[in-house]
Formats: structure tokens, sequence, C-alpha cells
């Protein structure tokens, strides 16, 4: 197990609550700690912080700029807010860019029903897209033996990036060009099949929040993610 | 001066369309048009997509008939992956099919064509809907809406949800039957079939007060299509196709689906966004055809189960050869709700269907396969191309409703013809050209594989092309 060393206590507030944090400790672990809710996507147990998708913004009194909760250590004196008006319509602006930028059909998804996307834009309350929709043409890229890349479904939350360098060790994927025109690639943008790189594990395709990475043979509702193991896997590393 | 009608939008159907008819010099008919408004394009939207979401995908073409995308998308992928699915699997596909024909049967009958049956084709529009059947006759709107959720009820015990279940995956379906759910069915099929024969010995004693209808709604030969199976009997999810022409002559039997494109093909008229197959064998337009109920209670030697058999008998008495008015498609119609309740019985009795083998897994082994099967309103064929990762590179769907596109225009030609005089429309003739429509019962956003309402338009054109009169319903 990790040794633990002396740390120093932080004392701050979370929504009016008088939370006490590690040093180091970022909003977001604190407020999970605490069992105060802050949305999160690109965030994943296991994986290290990556601080792309903004959807955990929360507000710092004395600052009038949002702080990205996944990312920010908590200080002494803090007082946090991670629900408000001003907060609620970020958040729903992010959803909002997330879903127009591709193709996100939910109904006829494979991850319909196991998605993490789904769920919190369910969970905040979102009702309709306010963005026009891009409707892009994207590829499916189905050239490896046992999975799918549908970059349709793709958010860029590059959980399947961390996963491969951090705990495969295989960095078979990455991220090319810059905006919309973001994709994730495989080894020099080659197919997923023709990787030299790929161990073909499978964990990029269990940390996918949406149906982006998925199983072969799947039907509409069938992809379920499994993660529980990705903390053992990480605590095992460490030792 | 001769003029235009047009219907628009046609109403108490499923999907957009209006109706033309042009009139002469003399206010007499000169031709009579079906256009179908809409346009959907599923089968270009599908290009790229990995072949097991095809099922899900399709049966979004519909909110009525979801299942019947399903099967035939299912069975196209089973040709793909190129297994047998276990007979458990295949039987219960064809339960969920039947339920899905009874309660699509039950919605076209009851709530979209029983109006004009009991109220009459001249009723005040105002109360010739469903709640005007609900006032005038009680037992008959009950006995529809519980035949609908009879099959409603059947569909979601079985894929867990009404509309849109994806329970029929490539390969099989995706959880076996409990025998609490099996007992659940069974337990709802006496109430079904007692409502089904009360309905039908109610409307055998009404339907000789429409013999003008019957008489000239859509009453012409043509050859009728649907599948049987090896011995002729009635199947509606797996078996060949048979072709019969006016007179009662089997034109071409045990015809694979797979081979559809040698018998069969699609015309494109200007003026509606419906294809028109047709019998390629006999060219175009003369190998019209016609499908659905009335199709399939023509072409098979016998339906297979006790009392549906003899009301299968009792309709082919109506005429020798062919029964040849669509207004007969009502009576077709309850014919097969009765099958299907007796159906799902004998198949639900089968201890086997408990097996929870239900499932084959395979990667694809073929590049291209066809699935057909019989949906509500007849024969539905699916036909996929798939690249080496199993992405859809080509797709194309012949949907039942598209099979009876010649008839429904010649139908209202005919309706026109013989009740359209002079350049004013009245509403009772208005409705008896919408009538004969309804009586195909055609799904017009499956066909072309819309989103909205269903509304029909009838417009009155001089021969100029100059709009004299024009009616709306929505």
């Amino acid at each position: 197990m990790k040794r633990q060393t002396q740390a120093r206590i932080i004392t701050l507030k979370i929504d009016g609550v008088d939370v006490a944090a590690r040093e180091h400790e970022t909003i977001l672990e604190l407020a999970q700690e605490n069992n105060i809710f802050i949305p999160t996507l690109c965030h994943l147990d296991g994986l290290s912080e990556y601080g792309g998708c903004r959807i955990c913004v929360v507000e710092v009194k004395g600052s009038n700029r949002l702080f990205p909760a996944c990312m920010t250590p908590a200080t002494e004196g803090m007082e946090v807010i991670t629900n408000s008006e001003r907060l609620r319509l970020y958040r729903f602006s992010i959803l909002d860019m997330l879903f127009s930028e591709r193709n996100h059909v939910c109904s006829v998804c494979v991850s319909n029903g196991h998605c993490d996307l789904q769920y919190l834009s369910a969970k905040l309350g979102m009702t309709r897209v306010e963005v026009p929709y891009l409707n892009p043409k994207v590829d499916v890229d189905a050239s490896h033996e046992h999975f799918i890349m549908d970059h349709n479904r793709c958010i860029l939350c590059q959980r399947c990036v961390r996963v491969c360098g951090e705990i495969e060790g295989a960095f078979t994927k990455g991220v090319m060009g810059r905006g919309v025109n973001t994709r994730i690639i495989h080894d020099l943008n080659g197919a997923w099949g023709d990787s030299d790189t790929c161990t073909s594990c499978g964990k990029c395709v269990n940390v996918c929040p949406t149906g982006a990475l998925v199983e072969k043979g799947k039907s509409a509702g069938e992809m379920v993610k499994r993660r529980d193991w990705l903390p053992y896997l990480r605590l095992m590393q460490e030792d | 001066m001769g003029s235009t009608i047009t219907i628009d939008p046609v109403t108490r159907i499923e999907g957009h369309s209006k109706i033309t008819i042009q009139l002469d010099d003399d206010g007499r008919v000169a031709d009579a048009r079906f256009h179908v408004t809409q346009f959907r394009g599923f089968e270009k939207m599908t290009e790229g997509r990995p072949f097991h979401e095809m099922p899900s995908l399709t049966a979004r073409i519909c909110g009525i008939c979801p299942v019947s995308h399903l099967i035939a998308s299912a069975k196209t992928c089973d040709a793909l992956l190129a297994v047998t699915v276990p007979r458990t699997a295949r039987n219960l596909r064809r339960i969920m099919n039947l339920a899905q024909i009874t309660q699509s049967h039950a919605l076209s009958f009851f709530h979209l064509s029983s109006p004009d049956l009991v109220l009459g084709m001249d009723a005040d529009p105002a109360k010739r809907h469903l709640f005007g059947v609900a006032s005038a006759a009680p037992q008959l709107a009950q006995d529809g809406i519980a035949l609908r959720k009879f099959g409603q009820q059947i569909i979601e015990l079985l894929g867990g949800k009404r509309i849109h279940p994806s329970w029929i995956v490539p390969g099989g379906v995706s959880h076996p039957l409990s025998q609490e759910d099996r007992d659940a069915i069974l337990a709802m099929i006496p109430d079904a079939l007692k409502r089904a024969q009360r309905t039908i010995d109610w409307y055998k004693g009404t339907f000789s007060q429409f013999s003008d209808e019957i008489r000239t709604f859509a009453n012409f030969p043509t050859l009728f299509m649907g599948m049987v199976n090896p011995k002729g009997d009635l199947s509606m999810y797996a078996g060949r196709i048979r072709i019969m022409n006016a007179v009662g002559d089997i034109v071409a039997d045990q015809l694979e689906p797979a081979t559809y494109q040698q018998w069969l093909a699609e015309s494109v008229e200007p003026d509606s966004y419906l294809k028109s197959p047709y019998y390629k064998p006999m060219g175009y337009p003369e190998g019209i055809f016609r499908v659905g109920p009335l199709a399939r209670m023509n072409i098979i030697d016998r339906c297979g189960t006790t009392i549906a058999d003899q009301e299968w008998a009792e309709f082919r008495s109506l005429q020798r050869g062919a029964v040849l008015s669509s207004f007969h498609y009502h009576y077709a119609r309850l014919i097969e709700i009765i099958y299907c309740i007796e159906r799902i019985r004998n198949l639900l009795n089968d201890p086997d269907i408990l097996n929870d083998h239900v499932r084959s897994f395979a990667e694809p082994n073929a590049f291209e396969g066809v699935g057909m099967s019989e949906a509500p309103r007849g024969s539905l064929l699916h036909h996929y191309k798939i690249d080496k990762n199993g992405r859809i590179i080509w797709a194309n769907m012949i949907i039942a409703t598209g099979n009876n596109n010649l008839a429904m225009n010649k139908g209202v030609y005919q309706v026109a013809k013989h009740f359209v005089r002079g350049e004013q429309i009245q509403e009772g003739m208005l409705n008896r050209v919408e009538a004969v429509i309804r009586t195909f019962d055609p799904c017009l956003s499956c066909s072309t594989h819309a989103v909205g309402q269903m509304p029909l338009q009838v417009q009155l054109l001089a021969p100029d092309g100059a709009i004299l009169d024009e009616r709306f319903q929505g």
C-alpha cells in the first residue's frame, strides 16, 4: 500500500459546509469524499486529471472566473459554490456543444441506457439542445477485430488516450487536429486494426463514457462498460 | 373548363399524402393520383453504420410497426452472419411479429376505419372518429382498444417496451422468455379471441351495406403477393413468396426472397416519394400486384389454425378465383387477428419456448444479405451489403405499403370516377376517396422510409393546372 505521509489539513467551505482537505487534494476529490455532487465527464477515478471537458466548473468566492474542480487544489479559507444558476447555464452550454458537434443519436446507440453523457444530461435536467447541430460526416473505424471506434459519438474526453498510455502502457491512442476537427487516432493516424502497438486489451472501450468505443457485435443498448477494475490497477501500478 | 381536386392531407392513415383528381371539360374525372409527400432517406442514412445496429436503426422508421422492421432487419443480419437462429428464438420472434400484426390491424380497423363502417361514409365528419364509434357502438370500440392493448402488452412483456423494443437482435433475441411472462400472455388469449370473434361476427352482418363501395373500392384484377410456408400455409415470419393472379392461378411459387431482384422491380413516379414495385416478368405497369391481408388470404392454401381457417373458408366463398375488392382488406384483417391470437397461443404452448438458448453468435460470414417477413401491410424486404469490417455500404428496403402503390393509385381513380361529379367536392365523396386508401392501411412513414402528424388534401385542377377547389383535412 502507499505509505501515508504526514499531511497538512486545509479547511474550507463547499456550498456553505465546512470541510477539511489534505494538501494537494482537489475540490472534486474533496466534494466526492463529502458526498457533494459535482458533474464530471473527462474525469475517471484511476486516471490522471485532464481538465478538458469543463463540466465540473465551480465558483470560488472572491474570483469572477470559474475553476475546473478536478484540477483546482483546495486552499485554506476557500469558499466553493458547486451549484448556481450561472454554473447551470455554463454546464448546459457545454452539453449543448458536445451534442451538436457530432452525431449523438441515443435511441439507436449501442450504449443507450449505459452512457455517462446521456445520464449526466438527464441528471442535470437537460431537455433540448439550443445550439444548431453541425451534423458532420464522421467515420466509423471498424477495422479492429474486436472493437469499433465511432467518432460520431466521441466527446474527446481522452479517457481512452490516458488509459492506453498510463495503465496499459501501449500509447496506441493519441489526439490529432484542432477544434471541431480534433480526432482520436491510432499510432500515426492509421486504421485501428493495422496498429502494431495496440494490445487489444479493451481498457479504452471500458473507460469510454459514450458509445464511441464499443465491442463489435453489440446491438442497441447492449454495451455495458465495466470500470470497477481501474482504481485497483492504478493501486497495483503505484505499488 | 376542366379542373383538379386536391385532398391534402389524407386523414386517418399513417403518414403524409395528398390526392389530386383531374376533371375534364365536362366535369368528369379524367385522372386521379395518390401522392406521398414525405421523404426520409433511411437507406442513405444507414451507410457506414455497423450492421449490428441495423435492426434498431431501421425500427425507427416507424412507431406503429417497429417490430416488422426489427424482424426483416434481424433476418437480413442473420444472413450476413450466416448462422442458424435457435428454434426458440425464431418462435419468440414469431410471437412478437404476430402481436405486432394484431395491434396494427386493430389500429387500422377500429381506430382508423371503423368510423366509416359504423357511422357511414356520409356521416358528419365532426363525429366520424373513434369517439363517435365509442358513443354509437361502445362494445366495438372497447374491443378495438383491448385488442390493440393485447398486442402491445405482448410486445412489452417480450421486449421490455411497447414501441421500439431492441430485443430482436442479429442471431436471435437478446433474452429468453420467463415462465411468468409466458403464463401472463396465455392468460390474455381467451379474452382477445372472444373480442376478435365478436368483431368479425358483427362485420359479417354489416359489410353487405357497403355494396357500392365493395364494387368500386380498388376492385380490379391484379396479382397478389405474399409469403407462404412449404405447405402453402399462411406464414408471417419465414417462408417463400407466392404470386397469384386475379383468377386464382398461382403464377409463381416458392420464390426465394434472396432472388427478389430477378422478379421484382421498382419504378419511380415524378409526383410521389413512394416508389412503385411491380412483378418484373410482366413489366410495368402490367405487373401491378397487391400485398397485405387481402393478398395473403388470397394466396394461401389455408391459415393453419382452427377458427381462422373456418373464417377463411367463408371469406374465400365471396368470389371465385381471388377476392378482388380492396374493401375486403378489412375482412381479411379481422381473420388475420384471429389467426395471430391462435398462433401465439399455439407457439406458447410448446414447452421449448422457455428454452434459454436464444441467440447465435458469429462474425459476419457473408457480405450481402436479404431478409423478408410479412408485416401487417404486406411483404417487407431488407437487403444490405457490408464491407469486410461489417459496415453497411449499401441498403435497399422494399416496404409493404410501397408494394401497394400502383393499386392505391388505380383505386383512387376508380373511386373518384364512380363518386365524383361536377366541380364541387361533396364531403362524402372526399371521404370515400380517402377510405379506399384506408382499406390498404398504408404506412407512408415506413414506405418513404416523416416526421409529424398524419394529415389529406384534395385538389380540383383545371386542365391548365389552375386550382378550382381545394379541401384540407388534418
